[in-house]
Protein backbone atom coordinates (compact mmCIF):
# COMPACT_ATOMS: atom_id res chain seq x y z
CA UNK A 1 0.00 0.00 0.00
CA UNK A 2 3.04 2.54 0.67
CA UNK A 3 3.71 2.62 -2.69
CA UNK A 4 0.43 4.07 -3.64
CA UNK A 5 1.08 6.83 -0.78
CA UNK A 6 2.83 9.33 -3.26
CA UNK A 7 0.00 9.61 -5.76
CA UNK A 8 -2.23 10.10 -2.62
CA UNK A 9 -0.34 13.06 -1.57
CA UNK A 10 -0.05 14.84 -5.35
CA UNK A 11 -3.71 13.60 -5.74
CA UNK A 12 -4.46 15.86 -3.00
CA UNK A 13 -1.88 18.60 -4.13
CA UNK A 14 -4.15 18.42 -7.41
CA UNK A 15 -7.55 18.67 -6.04
CA UNK A 16 -6.67 21.38 -3.59
CA UNK A 17 -5.69 23.64 -6.68
CA UNK A 18 -8.59 22.76 -8.69
CA UNK A 19 -10.55 24.13 -5.66
CA UNK A 20 -8.04 27.20 -4.97
CA UNK A 21 -7.39 28.36 -8.57
CA UNK A 22 -11.73 27.86 -9.06
CA UNK A 23 -11.24 26.11 -12.15
CA UNK A 24 -14.14 23.91 -10.49
CA UNK A 25 -16.67 26.74 -10.45
CA UNK A 26 -19.20 27.11 -12.96
CA UNK A 27 -18.87 30.68 -13.01
CA UNK A 28 -15.32 30.66 -14.20
CA UNK A 29 -15.89 28.30 -16.86
CA UNK A 30 -18.77 30.93 -18.41
CA UNK A 31 -16.25 34.05 -17.85
CA UNK A 32 -13.42 31.98 -19.74
CA UNK A 33 -15.73 30.81 -22.75
CA UNK A 34 -16.84 34.30 -23.25
CA UNK A 35 -13.20 35.91 -22.97
CA UNK A 36 -14.60 38.26 -20.02
CA UNK A 37 -11.46 37.36 -18.14
CA UNK A 38 -7.56 36.20 -18.53
CA UNK A 39 -7.78 33.73 -15.14
CA UNK A 40 -8.87 30.56 -16.85
CA UNK A 41 -6.49 31.24 -19.54
CA UNK A 42 -3.20 32.08 -17.39
CA UNK A 43 -3.85 28.69 -15.86
CA UNK A 44 -4.05 26.79 -18.95
CA UNK A 45 -0.99 28.58 -20.56
CA UNK A 46 0.78 28.09 -17.50
CA UNK A 47 0.11 24.67 -16.56
CA UNK A 48 1.27 23.83 -20.50
CA UNK A 49 4.14 25.92 -20.49
CA UNK A 50 5.15 24.53 -16.83
CA UNK A 51 4.39 20.81 -18.34
CA UNK A 52 6.30 21.57 -21.57
CA UNK A 53 9.48 22.68 -19.45
CA UNK A 54 9.56 19.72 -17.48
CA UNK A 55 9.39 17.53 -20.48
CA UNK A 56 12.20 19.05 -21.87
CA UNK A 57 14.64 19.06 -18.97
CA UNK A 58 13.50 15.11 -18.73
CA UNK A 59 13.87 14.23 -21.99
CA UNK A 60 17.75 15.76 -21.41
CA UNK A 61 18.73 14.03 -18.46
CA UNK A 62 21.27 11.21 -18.76
CA UNK A 63 19.29 8.94 -15.42
CA UNK A 64 15.76 9.60 -16.80
CA UNK A 65 14.45 6.88 -14.01
CA UNK A 66 11.13 6.84 -12.09
CA UNK A 67 11.29 6.16 -8.21
CA UNK A 68 10.43 2.75 -9.33
CA UNK A 69 13.18 2.09 -11.49
CA UNK A 70 11.66 2.49 -14.98
CA UNK A 71 13.19 4.52 -17.43
CA UNK A 72 10.50 7.41 -18.17
CA UNK A 73 8.69 7.77 -21.23
CA UNK A 74 5.85 9.63 -22.32
CA UNK A 75 3.29 7.32 -24.69
CA UNK A 76 2.41 8.67 -27.85
CA UNK A 77 -1.54 8.73 -28.25
CA UNK A 78 -3.13 6.52 -31.09
CA UNK A 79 -3.34 7.95 -34.51
CA UNK A 80 -6.46 9.34 -35.57
CA UNK A 81 -8.95 12.04 -36.18
CA UNK A 82 -12.45 11.61 -36.02
CA UNK A 83 -12.61 10.26 -32.30
CA UNK A 84 -10.24 13.39 -30.87
CA UNK A 85 -12.39 15.52 -32.89
CA UNK A 86 -16.09 14.12 -32.17
CA UNK A 87 -15.57 12.96 -28.53
CA UNK A 88 -13.62 16.72 -27.66
CA UNK A 89 -16.80 18.21 -28.86
CA UNK A 90 -19.23 16.33 -27.22
CA UNK A 91 -17.31 16.41 -23.94
CA UNK A 92 -16.53 20.62 -24.69
CA UNK A 93 -20.16 20.63 -24.71
CA UNK A 94 -20.49 19.21 -21.38
CA UNK A 95 -18.91 21.00 -20.14
CA UNK A 96 -19.80 24.29 -21.18
CA UNK A 97 -22.88 23.13 -20.05
CA UNK A 98 -22.21 22.12 -16.31
CA UNK A 99 -18.93 24.23 -16.22
CA UNK A 100 -17.29 21.18 -15.02
CA UNK A 101 -14.49 18.51 -16.52
CA UNK A 102 -13.30 15.34 -14.91
CA UNK A 103 -10.55 16.60 -12.56
CA UNK A 104 -12.75 19.11 -11.03
CA UNK A 105 -15.85 16.79 -10.36
CA UNK A 106 -13.88 14.88 -8.23
CA UNK A 107 -12.43 17.59 -6.41
CA UNK A 108 -15.91 19.06 -6.14
CA UNK A 109 -17.35 16.05 -5.41
CA UNK A 110 -14.94 15.94 -1.97
CA UNK A 111 -16.57 18.87 -0.83
CA UNK A 112 -19.78 17.05 -0.66
CA UNK A 113 -21.76 18.84 -3.78
CA UNK A 114 -24.66 16.46 -4.11
CA UNK A 115 -24.81 18.32 -7.83
CA UNK A 116 -20.94 17.34 -8.63
CA UNK A 117 -21.63 13.93 -7.52
CA UNK A 118 -24.74 13.37 -9.55
CA UNK A 119 -22.32 14.57 -12.72
CA UNK A 120 -19.81 11.98 -11.51
CA UNK A 121 -22.71 9.22 -11.63
CA UNK A 122 -23.61 10.70 -15.26
CA UNK A 123 -20.21 10.59 -16.49
CA UNK A 124 -19.73 7.20 -15.30
CA UNK A 125 -22.44 6.30 -17.54
CA UNK A 126 -21.82 8.12 -20.83
CA UNK A 127 -18.26 6.18 -20.54
CA UNK A 128 -20.03 2.99 -19.97
CA UNK A 129 -22.30 3.97 -22.78
CA UNK A 130 -18.94 4.90 -24.87
CA UNK A 131 -17.40 1.50 -24.59
CA UNK A 132 -21.16 -0.30 -25.00
CA UNK A 133 -20.58 1.27 -28.66
CA UNK A 134 -17.38 1.97 -29.49
CA UNK A 135 -17.34 -0.73 -32.36
CA UNK A 136 -20.46 1.71 -34.20
CA UNK A 137 -18.26 4.93 -33.81
CA UNK A 138 -16.46 6.41 -36.36
CA UNK A 139 -12.51 6.68 -34.96
CA UNK B 1 -2.86 31.14 7.06
CA UNK B 2 -4.66 33.80 4.52
CA UNK B 3 -3.11 31.91 1.78
CA UNK B 4 -4.92 28.87 2.16
CA UNK B 5 -8.70 30.10 2.82
CA UNK B 6 -8.06 33.15 -0.63
CA UNK B 7 -8.09 31.73 -4.27
CA UNK B 8 -4.58 31.49 -5.98
CA UNK B 9 -3.96 33.18 -8.89
CA UNK B 10 -3.53 32.12 -11.88
CA UNK B 11 0.22 32.43 -12.00
CA UNK B 12 0.44 29.87 -8.77
CA UNK B 13 -2.34 27.46 -9.65
CA UNK B 14 -1.52 26.99 -13.33
CA UNK B 15 2.46 26.17 -12.58
CA UNK B 16 1.37 23.61 -10.12
CA UNK B 17 -1.20 21.96 -12.62
CA UNK B 18 1.86 21.83 -14.89
CA UNK B 19 3.78 20.35 -12.05
CA UNK B 20 1.70 17.20 -12.12
CA UNK B 21 2.96 16.02 -15.37
CA UNK B 22 6.56 15.55 -14.09
CA UNK B 23 5.49 14.93 -10.71
CA UNK B 24 3.64 11.46 -12.07
CA UNK B 25 6.43 10.36 -14.52
CA UNK B 26 8.90 10.71 -11.61
CA UNK B 27 7.02 9.03 -8.94
CA UNK B 28 6.38 5.40 -11.79
CA UNK B 29 6.42 6.80 -14.96
CA UNK B 30 2.75 7.69 -15.09
CA UNK B 31 0.67 9.89 -17.43
CA UNK B 32 -1.24 12.90 -15.71
CA UNK B 33 -4.79 12.49 -17.27
CA UNK B 34 -7.74 12.00 -14.80
CA UNK B 35 -11.03 11.23 -16.92
CA UNK B 36 -9.40 7.15 -17.41
CA UNK B 37 -10.68 6.82 -14.00
CA UNK B 38 -14.08 6.85 -15.04
CA UNK B 39 -13.34 3.79 -16.97
CA UNK B 40 -11.84 1.75 -14.18
CA UNK B 41 -14.52 2.42 -12.00
CA UNK B 42 -17.31 1.13 -14.55
CA UNK B 43 -14.72 -1.98 -15.33
CA UNK B 44 -14.88 -2.24 -10.91
CA UNK B 45 -18.74 -1.79 -11.26
CA UNK B 46 -19.79 -3.75 -14.34
CA UNK B 47 -22.29 -6.71 -13.22
CA UNK B 48 -21.31 -10.09 -14.91
CA UNK B 49 -23.73 -10.36 -16.99
CA UNK B 50 -23.35 -6.66 -18.47
CA UNK B 51 -19.79 -8.12 -19.52
CA UNK B 52 -18.67 -5.09 -22.23
CA UNK B 53 -15.32 -5.82 -23.92
CA UNK B 54 -14.10 -2.18 -23.33
CA UNK B 55 -14.53 -2.89 -19.94
CA UNK B 56 -12.67 -6.58 -19.28
CA UNK B 57 -9.28 -5.44 -17.81
CA UNK B 58 -7.75 -5.68 -14.62
CA UNK B 59 -8.46 -2.24 -13.01
CA UNK B 60 -6.37 -3.07 -10.14
CA UNK B 61 -3.22 -2.05 -12.37
CA UNK B 62 -4.47 0.92 -12.59
CA UNK B 63 -5.00 1.50 -8.60
CA UNK B 64 -2.34 4.33 -8.81
CA UNK B 65 -4.56 6.24 -10.32
CA UNK B 66 -7.52 5.25 -8.14
CA UNK B 67 -5.37 6.35 -5.59
CA UNK B 68 -4.57 9.73 -7.14
CA UNK B 69 -8.46 10.82 -7.54
CA UNK B 70 -9.08 9.97 -4.24
CA UNK B 71 -6.58 12.37 -3.23
CA UNK B 72 -8.06 14.60 -5.62
CA UNK B 73 -12.04 14.24 -3.90
CA UNK B 74 -9.85 14.75 -0.40
CA UNK B 75 -7.80 17.60 -1.56
CA UNK B 76 -10.92 19.44 -2.64
CA UNK B 77 -12.72 18.67 0.95
CA UNK B 78 -9.85 20.33 2.51
CA UNK B 79 -9.42 23.58 0.14
CA UNK B 80 -13.53 24.13 -0.43
CA UNK B 81 -14.55 22.95 3.17
CA UNK B 82 -11.36 22.92 5.54
CA UNK B 83 -10.00 26.12 4.19
CA UNK B 84 -13.38 27.77 2.50
CA UNK B 85 -12.90 30.76 1.01
CA UNK B 86 -14.85 33.38 2.86
CA UNK B 87 -15.77 35.25 -0.04
CA UNK B 88 -17.92 34.63 -3.67
CA UNK B 89 -15.86 34.28 -6.47
CA UNK B 90 -14.51 37.32 -7.48
CA UNK B 91 -15.89 37.68 -11.42
CA UNK B 92 -15.02 40.32 -13.83
CA UNK B 93 -17.54 42.98 -14.10
CA UNK B 94 -18.33 41.89 -17.70
CA UNK B 95 -19.38 38.44 -16.88
CA UNK B 96 -21.47 40.01 -13.75
CA UNK B 97 -23.13 41.73 -16.19
CA UNK B 98 -23.78 38.68 -18.24
CA UNK B 99 -24.96 36.50 -15.98
CA UNK B 100 -27.40 38.90 -14.68
CA UNK B 101 -28.65 38.87 -18.21
CA UNK B 102 -29.04 35.54 -18.18
CA UNK B 103 -31.41 36.29 -14.99
CA UNK B 104 -28.79 34.41 -12.46
CA UNK B 105 -28.71 35.76 -9.04
CA UNK B 106 -26.04 38.50 -8.15
CA UNK B 107 -24.09 38.63 -6.33
CA UNK B 108 -22.84 35.02 -6.80
CA UNK B 109 -23.45 32.44 -4.35
CA UNK B 110 -20.64 31.64 -2.08
CA UNK B 111 -20.37 28.16 -3.45
CA UNK B 112 -18.03 27.30 -6.75
CA UNK B 113 -21.58 26.08 -8.57
CA UNK B 114 -24.30 28.44 -9.12
CA UNK B 115 -27.76 27.41 -6.99
CA UNK B 116 -29.70 27.95 -9.67
CA UNK B 117 -28.19 24.83 -11.60
CA UNK B 118 -27.02 22.78 -8.53
CA UNK B 119 -29.87 23.24 -5.84
CA UNK B 120 -31.26 19.93 -5.23
CA UNK B 121 -34.40 19.02 -7.42
CA UNK B 122 -35.48 16.57 -10.18
CA UNK B 123 -35.18 19.02 -12.93
CA UNK B 124 -31.46 19.96 -11.60
CA UNK B 125 -30.29 16.59 -10.84
CA UNK B 126 -31.98 15.24 -14.21
CA UNK B 127 -29.83 17.98 -16.23
CA UNK B 128 -26.68 17.41 -14.36
CA UNK B 129 -27.11 13.86 -14.97
CA UNK B 130 -27.18 14.23 -18.34
CA UNK B 131 -24.58 16.61 -19.11
CA UNK B 132 -22.56 14.51 -16.78
CA UNK B 133 -23.03 11.57 -19.67
CA UNK B 134 -21.84 14.30 -22.53
CA UNK B 135 -18.57 14.67 -20.07
CA UNK B 136 -17.72 10.53 -19.68
CA UNK B 137 -19.01 9.94 -23.36
CA UNK B 138 -17.31 12.84 -24.82
CA UNK B 139 -13.60 12.21 -23.17
CA UNK B 140 -13.52 8.41 -23.27
CA UNK B 141 -14.36 9.06 -27.22
CA UNK B 142 -11.42 11.66 -27.26
CA UNK B 143 -9.32 9.30 -25.18
CA UNK B 144 -8.74 11.72 -22.53
CA UNK B 145 -9.95 15.41 -20.80
CA UNK B 146 -8.80 18.84 -20.12
CA UNK B 147 -5.59 17.29 -18.06
CA UNK B 148 -4.63 14.44 -20.69
CA UNK B 149 -5.12 16.43 -23.61
CA UNK B 150 -4.67 19.71 -22.98
CA UNK B 151 -1.94 19.82 -20.76
CA UNK B 152 -0.20 16.61 -20.88
CA UNK B 153 -0.71 15.86 -24.61
CA UNK B 154 -0.41 20.00 -25.50
CA UNK B 155 2.89 19.75 -23.41
CA UNK B 156 4.12 16.89 -25.27
CA UNK B 157 3.49 18.07 -28.72
CA UNK B 158 0.98 15.67 -30.15
CA UNK B 159 -1.10 16.51 -32.88
CA UNK B 160 -4.12 14.18 -31.75
CA UNK B 161 -4.42 16.30 -28.27
CA UNK B 162 -4.87 19.37 -30.24
CA UNK B 163 -7.27 18.05 -32.73
CA UNK B 164 -9.14 16.99 -28.76
CA UNK B 165 -8.23 20.66 -27.78
CA UNK B 166 -9.84 22.20 -30.53
CA UNK B 167 -13.30 20.04 -30.62
CA UNK B 168 -13.33 20.37 -26.43
CA UNK B 169 -13.05 24.54 -26.70
CA UNK B 170 -15.65 24.59 -29.59
CA UNK B 171 -18.30 22.77 -28.02
CA UNK B 172 -17.66 24.48 -24.97
CA UNK B 173 -18.32 27.76 -26.94
CA UNK B 174 -21.42 26.43 -28.51
CA UNK B 175 -22.85 25.61 -25.42
CA UNK B 176 -21.71 28.73 -23.35
CA UNK B 177 -22.99 31.05 -26.23
CA UNK B 178 -26.15 29.27 -27.58
CA UNK B 179 -27.59 27.40 -24.62
CA UNK B 180 -26.35 28.33 -21.15
CA UNK B 181 -28.05 31.80 -21.71
CA UNK B 182 -31.24 30.72 -22.21
CA UNK B 183 -31.28 28.29 -19.45
CA UNK B 184 -33.32 29.61 -16.48
CA UNK B 185 -35.89 30.94 -19.36
CA UNK B 186 -36.18 27.41 -20.68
Amino acid sequence: MFRYLPYLFVGILFGFVMIKSEAASWYRIQEMFHFQSFHMFGILFSAIATAMASIQIIRRLHRRQALDGQVIDIPAKPPGRKSYLYGGLIFGFGWGLIGLCPGPVFALAGTGSLGAMIVLAGAMHGTWLYGALKQHLPH
Amino acid sequence: MDWLLHPWPWYVAGPLIGLMVPLMLFIGNRSFGISSNLRHLCAITQPPQVDVDFFRYDWKEHTWSLVFVIGTALGGYLAGVTFANPEPVQLSAAAQGMLQAWGFALPVAQSLAPDELFHPGVRNFTFLFACGVLVGFGTRYAGGCTSGHAITGLASLQLPSLIAVLGIFGGGLLASWFLVPYMLYG
